[in-house]
C-alpha cells in the first residue's frame, strides 16, 4: 500500500514554548492511502505536532515537505489551501449555520457575489450522499448529536477544493482524537468513512488513545516520547505490550504492580454519614457511609447520578432532604466552603471549566484551594509556599516540573496532576474524584490510581467515580451502584466482584 | 436561513430523538422573530380598538413609524452586523451626535455644499467604525472597551466644533428634509426610504454574501471559524467598519430630521439601537438572529412612542418602562432559547 514517495515528510521539527521544549528534533512522515497513528504519551508531542502541521502554531525549527515541495505553513487556511485539513477532538464547526453552510463556508459557489444557496445545497448533499452518509444538509448543525457534527467536519475538510478549484483537494488528513466522545456505533460510522476515505488516496493521521481502535483501523504509527522521535513501525509488527513500552519507555512491570496490589482490608472509623441525602432532578435520597481509609467507588452509566451524589457531598448543590454528619458533627452543606472547612476536596470532571485557571501558573493553582482555606487575610509564607509547590510536584512527577509553566500549555494528564496537587496540599479528610483518569494516557492513569491507593493507605477516604468499571473495581473497598439518579446497591468488594456482576447489578437495578 | 420541515436523520444504527412540537419550536432560530412581529401586530391592533377615533386607523401612522425612526432603523441594523459578530458598539449615540455637528458645522459655518459633505460624513464614520475593529481584533481587547473609548472620544469632539448647537438653514437641507414620495396610501420621507435601502441591503449582505455568513460563522464560534480558515480580522474589522458607516449615515438622517446640529444629540442611542436588537431576536452572545428581527424591534420601540402620544396623559418616560419590561422579557426568551440548546 504504502508507495516510494510521502506525500508528508516533517523533518527536525522543533518548538518551543516558556519553560517547555515540545519537540525537539522530531521525524515525520505519512504515505498516501494510509492510515497512520500518531503515539504517545500526553505531553509527548502529539498535539504540538498536529499544530505545526495545521499552522496553527508556527515552527521553531525544521522542515516540512508536501508532495516533494518544501512549503511554510503559516495558518490554518494555509495548510486547507495546501491539502491538509483537521478534525479536532472538539468540533470545531459553527453549530449556528446548517450543514451544508458547514461544509461549504469560506468557499461557497458564488456568482457576482451572491451566494447560490441551491446550489451549494445540492452540493452538499451530493458530497455527503457520495461519502455513504445519511444526513439533512438544511438542519442546523446544532440538531445533529456530536458524532455526526465530526462526520460533518470529515466532509468538510474532504470537501476543501472541490468546488471553484481552488486548492487542491484534500492531501492529507487529520483526526485528532476524534472518538474520545463517541459510543461504538458512532465509532464504526467513522472507521467506514476513514477507510472511504483512505481507498480514495487520502493520507489520514489518526491520533486515539484508544489502543484497540488503533490495532483495528491504522495501518503504520510514529511513537513520541517527551518530545522526541520513538520510532516508526507497522502495526502488524507491534504488539500493544511493545507499543506501551515504547510510549512510556519502560517496562510494564510497574503497571501490572498495580494489578497485584491488595487493597488495604482494615478500614477505620465512620468518616462521614449521609442520611436521605437527595435533589429533586439530580438524585434520589440515599445514605452512604464512608470510612477512614476507604476508597469508595461510584458505577453507573453516564447521567446516572453520579456526579449528582458527589456534588451534594461537596456542597455545590444544596439537597432538598437530608444530613451530612463528618468526623460525629453535622455539617449544613450549603456551599462548598463548608464542605471544605471539614476537609472535603472535589476534583471535578470537567477540569478546564471547573477546576484549572489555565492562565496562571502551576504554583498559583496549586496553592490556590490552600490560600482559600486559610482566608485572604493570612497569606501563605514565600519559603513555605514554594516548598510545598515543590514537594507535590515531585511527589506526583508533574511535568515539566517548572512551577512557572502556565497550566493551560500542560498536557492533559499533567493537568489532573496539578489539580489533584491543589487538593492534597489541603490535607483533606476525603478526596471526591470525579473522573480523575479521562482524557489521560495509561502511564498517567496507573500513576493516579496508584496515588489513590496510597492515599487511602494513609488514611485518607476516597470517593472515586469513573466511566471504566475495571477501575472502580481494582480500586475500591466498596463499590456504590447508581441507576437512573439512585444509589440502587452497595456492594462489598471481593473476589465474588466481578465487573459483569456490576453490569448486571447497574441494569437489573435491584436493591441488596 | 435554510428553511427545513424534514426531521433531520442520523446515521442508521441509532434513532432519531423525536423532538416534541414544543420542542422544536423552541429550537427554530425564526421564533424570536415571530414573537417580535406577533408583538408588533398585537400592539397595533390594540392601537386600532382604542384609538380608532383619533385617526390611528390612518395608513399614515403606520408610515410615520418609518419617517420618525429611520434614523434609529439605520443605527440598528448598524448594531446588528455588530451584536451577530458576538461584539458591541456602544459609539453609536456618539457618533450620531458628532455627525450632526460635523456636518452642520461644514455646511452653516463653512458653507460646503451639502453633496460633498455627506460622502465626507460618512468617510469619517466608516473610518471611526474600521479604527475601533482595528484596534479590537489587533490586541485583542474587549469591544466593549474600545466602543466605550469611541463614544467619549467622539462626544468630546462634538464640544471641541462647538459647545452649542448649529441650527441649519442651508435650503437644500431644508428641501430634502421636507420632500415627501407619495406611496398612495401615505407618504414616505427621504430618511424613511434611505432607511428601507439600508435595511434591503444588510438583509442582502447578511444572507446572500460569503461575508454575511462568514459574520454568523464567527458569531457562532469564533475559534472555529478560525481553524476554518476564514479571515477573523477581517471579518471583525468590516462589521465594526460598516457600524460605523451605519451610525454616520444615521446621524446624517437625523440631521435631516432635527435640522440641526448639537453635541447633545442622540445621547444613549447607540443603546436604544442595542435594545431594538435584542428585542429583534438577535442572540447578545452572537451567531443568530435577523436583521428582519431589528426592523420589528425598531417598529415596536416606535409604536410605544406613538400609542403614548395618543393616549396623550401619559408622561413619555412611560416609553423608558415600557422599553424596558419588553426587554427584559426578550432576554428571558433568549435564555429559554440557548438553555435548550445546551441540553
Amino acid at each position: 500500500m504504502a508507495e516510494p514517495r510521502p506525500v508528508l515528510e516533517m523533518t527536525g521539527i522543533v518548538k518551543e514554548f516558556p519553560g517547555v521544549r515540545a519537540l525537539s528534533g522530531v521525524d515525520f512522515r505519512l504515505f498516501p492511502g494510509e492510515i497512520h497513528a500518531l503515539m504517545g504519551e500526553n505531553g509527548a508531542g502529539k498535539s504540538t505536532l498536529i499544530k505545526v502541521l495545521t499552522g496553527v502554531y508556527s515552527l521553531d525549527g525544521g522542515t516540512v515537505t508536501l508532495d516533494g515541495k518544501s512549503v511554510h505553513i503559516g495558518s490554518p487556511l494555509q495548510a486547507q489551501q495546501a491539502g491538509i485539513s483537521t478534525v479536532y477532538q472538539e468540533v470545531n464547526l459553527c453549530p449556528n449555520l446548517s450543514v451544508a453552510e458547514n461544509i461549504f463556508i469560506g468557499r461557497e459557489p458564488t456568482r457576482g457575489g451572491r451566494i447560490q444557496w441551491k446550489r451549494m445545497r445540492k452540493e452538499a448533499a451530493e458530497l455527503v450522499d457520495r461519502l455513504g452518509l445519511d444526513i439533512d444538509v438544511t438542519a442546523p448543525l446544532s440538531s445533529y448529536p456530536l458524532a455526526v457534527q465530526q462526520l460533518v467536519a470529515i466532509v468538510r475538510s474532504v470537501g476543501t477544493g472541490d468546488s471553484d478549484g481552488e486548492g487542491s483537494g484534500t492531501k492529507v488528513l487529520v483526526l485528532d482524537e476524534p472518538t474520545s466522545s463517541l459510543d461504538r456505533d458512532e465509532v464504526l460510522e467513522l472507521f467506514r468513512l476513514m477507510r472511504r476515505l483512505r481507498d480514495e488516496g487520502v493520507a489520514i493521521l489518526f491520533v486515539s488513545h484508544f489502543l484497540d481502535q488503533i490495532y483495528e483501523i491504522c495501518d503504520r504509527m510514529t511513537v513520541l516520547r517527551n518530545g522526541t522521535l520513538v520510532g516508526e513501525h507497522m502495526v502488524r509488527d507491534l504488539d500493544q505490550v511493545g507499543l506501551i513500552e515504547l510510549m512510556i519507555g519502560k517496562a510494564l512491570d510497574q503497571l501490572e504492580e498495580l494489578h497485584e496490589h491488595q487493597l488495604r482490608s482494615d478500614v477505620g472509623e465512620t468518616l462521614l454519614e449521609a442520611e436521605g441525602l437527595g435533589r429533586a432532578g439530580g438524585i434520589a435520597p440515599f445514605d452512604l457511609e464512608i470510612k477512614k481509609g476507604e476508597v469508595i467507588g461510584l458505577a453507573g452509566l453516564l447521567g446516572s447520578g453520579r456526579t449528582e451524589l458527589a456534588r451534594l457531598l461537596f456542597g455545590a448543590d444544596q439537597p432538598d432532604s437530608g444530613k451530612v454528619t463528618i468526623g460525629g458533627k453535622q455539617v449544613s452543606m450549603s456551599a462548598p466552603n463548608d464542605a471544605i472547612g471539614a476537609g472535603v476536596a472535589f476534583c471535578s470532571e470537567n477540569r478546564k471549566t471547573e477546576g484549572l485557571v489555565p492562565d496562571l501558573t502551576v504554583r498559583e493553582n496549586i496553592i490556590l484551594a490552600l490560600q482559600a482555606a486559610r482566608g485572604w487575610t493570612r497569606p501563605i509564607p514565600a519559603a513555605q509556599r514554594d516548598e510545598l509547590v515543590a514537594k507535590y510536584i515531585k511527589a506526583l512527577d508533574i511535568r515539566p516540573a517548572n512551577p512557572e509553566a502556565r497550566v493551560g500549555q500542560l498536557s492533559g494528564g499533567n493537568q489532573q496532576k496539578v489539580l489533584l496537587a491543589r487538593w492534597l496540599i489541603t490535607q483533606p479528610q476525603l478526596l471526591i474524584l470525579d473522573e480523575p483518569t479521562r482524557g489521560i494516557d495509561i502511564g498517567a492513569k496507573a500513576e493516579i490510581q496508584k496515588l489513590v491507593v496510597s492515599l487511602s493507605e494513609d488514611g485518607m477516604a476516597v470517593l472515586y467515580i469513573a466511566a471504566e468499571l475495571e477501575e472502580v473495581l481494582r480500586l475500591s473497598h466498596t463499590i456504590g451502584v447508581l441507576r437512573d439518579r439512585k444509589l440502587v446497591a452497595r456492594l462489598t468488594n471481593g473476589p465474588e466482584i466481578t465487573t459483569s456482576k456490576i453490569l448486571e447489578t447497574i441494569a437489573s437495578g435491584e436493591h441488596q | 436561513m435554510s428553511a427545513t420541515t424534514k426531521t433531520p436523520t442520523v446515521p442508521e444504527g441509532r434513532t432519531a430523538s423525536q423532538a416534541s412540537a414544543v420542542t422544536r419550536l423552541l429550537g427554530d432560530r425564526r421564533l424570536p422573530v415571530l414573537v417580535t412581529a406577533a408583538l408588533f401586530l398585537a400592539m397595533y391592533i390594540t392601537g386600532l380598538s382604542r384609538y380608532q377615533n383619533y385617526g390611528f386607523a390612518e395608513p399614515q401612522v403606520f408610515l410615520n413609524l418609518f419617517i420618525d425612526n429611520g434614523y434609529l432603523l439605520v443605527a440598528a441594523v448598524g448594531a446588528t452586523f455588530v451584536i451577530l459578530s458576538g461584539g458591541i458598539d456602544l459609539s453609536v449615540g456618539s457618533l450620531i451626535g458628532f455627525t450632526t455637528m460635523f456636518t452642520a458645522w461644514l455646511v452653516e459655518r463653512q458653507g460646503l455644499p451639502l453633496l460633498l459633505v455627506i460622502p465626507l460624513a460618512l468617510a469619517v464614520g466608516a473610518f471611526g467604525g474600521f479604527l475601533m475593529g482595528y484596534v479590537i481584533h489587533n490586541f485583542e481587547i474587549q469591544p466593549f472597551i474600545v466602543t466605550l473609548a469611541g463614544l467619549f472620544l467622539f462626544r468630546g469632539l462634538c464640544l471641541v466644533i462647538s459647545k452649542e448647537s448649529i441650527s441649519i438653514s442651508d435650503s437644500t437641507v431644508s428641501s430634502m428634509a421636507q420632500t415627501r414620495v407619495s406611496l398612495g396610501l401615505g407618504e414616505l420621507s427621504i430618511g424613511a426610504i434611505v432607511a428601507l435601502v439600508v435595511l434591503a441591503a444588510a438583509f442582502y449582505i447578511l444572507h446572500y454574501t460569503r461575508f454575511g455568513r462568514r459574520v454568523y460563522a464567527v458569531g457562532g464560534n469564533e475559534q472555529s471559524a478560525l481553524l476554518m480558515g476564514l479571515p477573523l480580522g477581517g471579518t471583525k474589522i468590516a462589521v465594526y467598519t460598516m457600524s460605523g458607516f451605519c451610525s454616520a449615515l444615521a446621524g446624517l438622517l437625523f440631521m435631516l430630521y432635527i435640522q440641526s446640529g448639537d453635541p447633545l444629540h442622540a445621547v444613549g442611542m447607540e443603546l436604544d439601537a442595542i435594545a431594538a436588537v435584542v428585542i429583534g431576536g438577535t442572540l447578545l452572545t452572537g451567531g443568530s438572529g435577523y436583521v428582519l428581527g431589528t426592523l420589528f424591534g425598531v417598529l415596536v420601540l416606535g409604536l410605544i412612542k406613538s400609542i403614548i402620544q395618543f393616549e396623550g396623559t401619559l408622561s413619555s418616560w412611560w416609553t423608558k418602562i415600557a422599553t424596558g419590561v419588553l426587554l427584559c422579557a426578550f432576554i428571558l426568551i433568549q435564555r429559554a432559547m440557548t438553555a435548550r440548546k445546551q441540553t
